[in-house]
């Protein structure tokens, strides 16, 4: 059943959208949009280091997106610079030395393109396996950690003060972000990650009311963005990563026309 | 463990220093089961600061704190809400702890909101929800209350009520309750314990004694310990940074 190339990436890239999903949605709720993308641009080191060192892709850009977490961390706690200052320092540096290492593998045959945007003829039955496993680990652990983390996003104050120990919450979910980002490389590219993490759920936000039906028309909003975006990639030759982000756009706008229906609605 | 059972959380010399000016310093209160403690004291005082510090928020204090429950329901004094998330007010409570149907319409029903179950969150006006932030800390039959300006933003006849809801739910759950209130009035009819706070604790006791207490008529005004109602605050003495008490 996996033989086919595109049956491979069409499973893959709806394992990723229902992780995408409920993690786009903290993105948004916390106002993360700019550390995903600093996660996803160092990347791309952890790809150059698994071609040297011939290792897994997924598990050594977790690794690499990870030690960036907690050095942005201590950074933000150590220096008197700006948050967004760190950001863009770390990802454009992380990105700048990624790409200065692929010149120097000219020794390994490299597809830039892909990786930078996603290839659904390189997706492997070993991607397989980790995007299915990794993500049902992710969602479960965000399951494990929902409370205290939308608490806290909520309100810090006072999911600390009843107990809720959100520090803890938000320190697993970096590291969730560092493994979504893993998983979700290979099928749309290291610089388009964040996009799937945000659009689809900006979209759901336009047509939920709660915070659980948001991350219902999120994953959906993802799983048909991949759908559609993996046919057009599949029909008209183009790279999967734009395919799905352009598909994921078309249906936010179309969310938009729902917005302005409840607003007459309310006059 | 305390050798009093009915302690919930003891506050010990505790303080809070920052940027090197103490924002409350040697704070020594306790808050034991089916009692009111409030706090009063001047705008900047460290009433909420204390609070917070008994709350667990702040990491690094001066003193200590303990705690024996984990049982809490806080209402902050601020509240910034990202009015960009979906919440309503459902949803709100069940913000800490996941509740059934009954225990919130019960309790919003109590504070008078039941109405706006469904209404999002940043739809409601301050008084409002106030109410439903109200509502969320006592749904959990907390057993510590910390109620910081429970009632701010809410109407005259509401006050009284939610007041005398504060002073029910305080016997009927047995729960022990920090308030924080300017309402003088108020206070000194329903409260067991007084601590007033300036930068430091002023004096504290019953009612009745903390309205006898001199610092506190130097602080308050001699009107206030006669009619135990409202009236004007009078400072004698200002804070340096240091935390050194200086006369006007």
């Amino acid at each position: 059943m996996f033989d086919d190339f595109f049956i491979r990436a069409l499973v893959a890239g709806i394992g990723v959208a229902f992780v995408t999903g409920p993690l786009g949605c903290f993105v948004i709720w916390r106002r993360l949009s700019y550390f995903g993308d600093t996660l996803a641009h160092s990347a791309l080191l952890g790809v150059t280091l698994a071609f040297t060192m011939e290792f897994n892709i997924a598990i050594s850009v977790f690794v690499i997106s990870s030690i960036l977490a907690l050095i942005l961390i201590q950074l933000q706690k150590k220096t008197n610079l700006p948050g967004d200052a760190l950001l863009g320092l770390l990802a454009h540096s992380s990105l700048a030395v990624g790409l200065v290492v692929v010149g120097f593998l000219t020794f390994i045959r490299f597809d830039i393109m892909g990786l930078l945007f996603g290839d659904i003829l390189a997706v492997s039955v070993n991607d397989l396996l980790i995007i299915w496993i990794g993500g049902a680990f992710i969602l479960l652990t965000l399951k494990f950690i929902w409370k205290p983390l939308f608490a806290s996003t909520v309100n810090y104050e006072l999911a600390e003060a009843e107990g809720l120990n959100p520090d803890r919450a938000k320190a697993i979910f970096t590291i969730l972000m560092a493994a979504i980002i893993a998983i979700s490389i290979k099928i749309v590219g290291l610089l388009l990650i964040t996009g799937m993490l945000i659009i689809p759920a900006a979209m759901a936000r336009n047509l939920s009311s709660s915070p659980q039906s948001m991350v219902i028309y999120s994953i959906i909003g993802g799983l048909l963005s991949v759908i559609i975006g993996l046919f057009t990639s599949l029909e008209f030759n183009t790279s999967s990563g734009p395919s799905i982000i352009t598909a994921a756009l078309l249906l936010f706008i179309l969310s938009l026309f729902k917005i302005k229906q409840s607003i007459k609605l309310k006059n | 463990m305390s050798t009093d059972q009915n302690i919930l959380v003891k506050l010990n010399d505790a303080g809070l220093q920052l940027n090197n000016k103490w924002l409350v310093k040697g704070v020594s209160l306790q808050v034991e089961k089916g009692k009111i403690v409030t706090l009063i004291g001047p705008n900047g005082s460290g009433k909420s600061t204390t609070a917070k510090i008994a709350l667990g928020i702040y990491k690094k204090i001066g003193g200590s704190v303990e705690k024996y429950t984990n049982k809490v329901g806080y209402v902050p004094q601020k509240i910034s809400i990202d009015w960009t998330l979906p919440l309503r007010v459902n949803d709100f409570m069940m913000l800490t702890e996941s509740l059934n149907k009954d225990t919130i319409d019960e309790a919003l029903s109590l504070t008078g909101v039941i109405h706006l179950k469904d209404k999002n969150l940043g739809d409601l006006s301050g008084g409002e929800f106030q109410r439903v932030l109200l509502a969320r800390a006592i749904s959990k039959k907390p057993d510590l209350l910390v109620l910081d300006e429970p009632v701010q933003g809410v109407d005259f006849t509401g006050e009284i009520a939610l007041y005398e809801l504060i002073k029910k739910i305080s016997d009927e759950l047995s729960c022990g309750i920090l308030l924080i209130s300017h309402d003088l009035h108020t206070v000194m009819g329903a409260t067991d314990h007084v601590v007033c706070l300036n930068g430091h604790v002023c004096c504290s006791g019953s009612p009745m004694d903390v309205a006898k207490n001199n610092e506190y008529k130097a602080l308050f005004g001699e009107q206030a310990s006669q009619i135990l109602s409202r009236y004007e605050h009078k400072h004698d003495h200002i804070h340096t940074d240091e935390g050194e008490i200086k006369k006007n």
